[in-house]
């Protein structure tokens, strides 16, 4: 491990360090802020518990990824080819940014009911628009000079997308769907906060009425586990195809 | 024959050119000399429709055209090989996007890597190899156009002088070998006289033609040759003349 991935580890384990002690010392009661240690054992001895809401809030994530790369794909592409449909989309798109989540999401489960859709369909919203919008940058940073070169090879605007323009874009692309990735826990935890029968949210929801403050903080823990992973996974994924970078 | 009739450009109010003459005939090779900024890619901009033309007519072997994009092949100054595709599936774009029969481009594609010496290199990403051997697949891929007509803006003018002398000659196989039609721009007046039959001596603001030589002297040709050497003086003269006036 060089010098640069060190620091933000010792960055961590010196902020986790300052709380241990600070709750260590003035003898803060668990139930307002539990220790590291403690979030630690919690998170690892009740697993068993916490796992099955943590699979069904993996799901909804994936699930609303998958949406959002289904249908801001498409979008991105459709507003690149034809720019008089994104003047007419973009007001949408940043008002689907501009409404609180929070405010959407008892509406969503009026609609979707309290199942895994209201869910999904929270975790599209948010991470639709960074996918959407990255791709529609990247389109559009294409060189001048290539785009150029194609139109003199007498290319039609399906293959140029095919050759050039995907393949541009895709460093942008990749940079939209992690901050997506990142940020679509958000999304399916609300809706679980605002009426759920399973997942990490309903697990906080329900330790949090009956002080269980360590378990809402290991369902955090859990959370923050998955976001990272699939970050991550992302990152290798993007590796792995933009191997000319 | 590529005849450019009394073409005329502007930039808003600016005039880049104006009632401007070319013609080339078929299996000729005429390169276009002028200084930094006079407008020859402008002009190249026009004839491929890249920009739109302002006024005058392009003609090739006697059809009367709009611009020439489905009749020129074009290479720039820059490779832009596509750093995501293999050397060969660069060349082969230009049969890609047409639709042309892969197996066959293919074929032709191989034989043009051998002919241009980038036989073994056809798998190789363009970040793993050199500045000319860069620029000799850009040339692949222009002859993969399989247009009679190509037009060159500055190819070599990226690369250092030793690389650059190198690929001259494989510009002038293009003539030679595979009997195209050629329209080159150049800063470097050494290669427009070892290459070309005819020069265009552009002038600056607005571009106009100030002097044309036709070099009948057989090619490959040595730099030091006399007829060759007056040529070039006598560019550099009208070049300094025109830079002198434009700072008094």
């Amino acid at each position: 491990m060089n010098r640069f991935n060190l620091l933000p580890v010792l960055f961590v384990a010196l902020i986790l360090g300052l709380w241990e002690l600070f709750v260590r010392i003035l003898a803060v009661p668990v139930f307002i802020l539990p220790p590291p240690s403690c979030i630690l054992t919690v998170a690892l001895v009740r697993a068993p518990q916490i796992l099955p809401h943590a699979a069904i809030t993996l799901t909804e994530i994936l699930l609303g990824i998958g949406l959002a790369l289904c249908t801001a794909i498409p979008l991105a592409i459709i507003m690149f080819a034809r720019p008089s449909l994104e003047k007419a989309f973009a007001p949408f798109l940043v008002a689907s940014q501009a409404i609180p989540v929070f405010a959407l999401a008892p509406l969503l489960v009026v609609w979707l009911g309290y199942g895994i859709a209201s869910k999904v369909f929270m975790a599209w919203i948010i991470i639709f628009f960074p996918i959407c919008i990255s791709l529609l940058e990247g389109f559009k940073s294409c060189d001048k000079e290539y785009r150029v070169l194609f139109r003199l090879m007498g290319a039609p605007f399906f293959k140029t997308l095919i050759l050039l323009y995907w393949p541009w874009a895709l460093p942008r692309f990749f940079a939209g769907l992690k901050l997506g990735v990142t940020v679509a826990t958000i999304g399916a935890v609300i809706g679980e906060w605002v009426g759920a029968q399973q997942g990490l949210g309903f697990l906080m929801i329900q330790s949090n009425a009956r002080l269980q403050v360590d378990l809402v903080f290991a369902a955090i823990l859990w959370l923050t586990a998955m976001g990272l992973a699939l970050w991550w996974l992302v990152g290798v994924l993007e590796k792995k195809i933009i191997k000319w970078k | 024959m590529l005849k450019v009739s009394c073409v005329t450009k502007y930039f808003k109010d600016q005039k880049i050119f104006s009632n401007l003459d070319l013609t080339v005939d078929r299996g000729r090779f005429h390169v276009i000399v002028g200084p930094s900024g006079c407008g020859k890619s402008t002009l190249f901009d026009g004839l491929t429709g890249v920009t739109p033309l302002d006024g005058g007519s392009i003609s090739w072997n006697h059809e009367s055209l709009l611009n020439l994009r489905y009749h020129a092949a074009y290479m720039q100054q820059k490779d832009m090989l596509l750093p995501w595709f293999s050397l060969l599936n660069n060349a082969l774009l230009p049969a890609k996007t047409s639709g042309q029969d892969m197996k066959k481009a293919k074929k032709q594609a191989q034989s043009l890597f051998s002919r241009l010496g980038l036989k073994g290199y056809e798998s190789h990403y363009a970040r793993q190899v050199s500045g000319g051997m860069r620029q000799r697949c850009a040339l692949v891929r222009t002859l993969m156009f399989n247009r009679e007509l190509i037009l060159l803006d500055e190819p070599l003018s990226a690369l250092d002088a030793i690389t650059r002398r190198s690929l001259q000659s494989l510009l002038l196989l293009l003539q030679t070998e595979f009997g195209k039609t050629i329209l080159m721009i150049t800063h470097d007046i050494e290669e427009a006289l070892v290459l070309a039959d005819e020069i265009y001596l552009f002038s600056k603001k607005p571009m106009s033609l100030s002097r044309h030589y036709v070099l009948d002297s057989p090619k490959p040709r040595k730099f030091n040759d006399p007829i060759l050497l007056n040529i070039k003086a006598d560019v550099l003269d009208k070049l300094e003349g025109d830079l002198m006036n434009e700072q008094v």
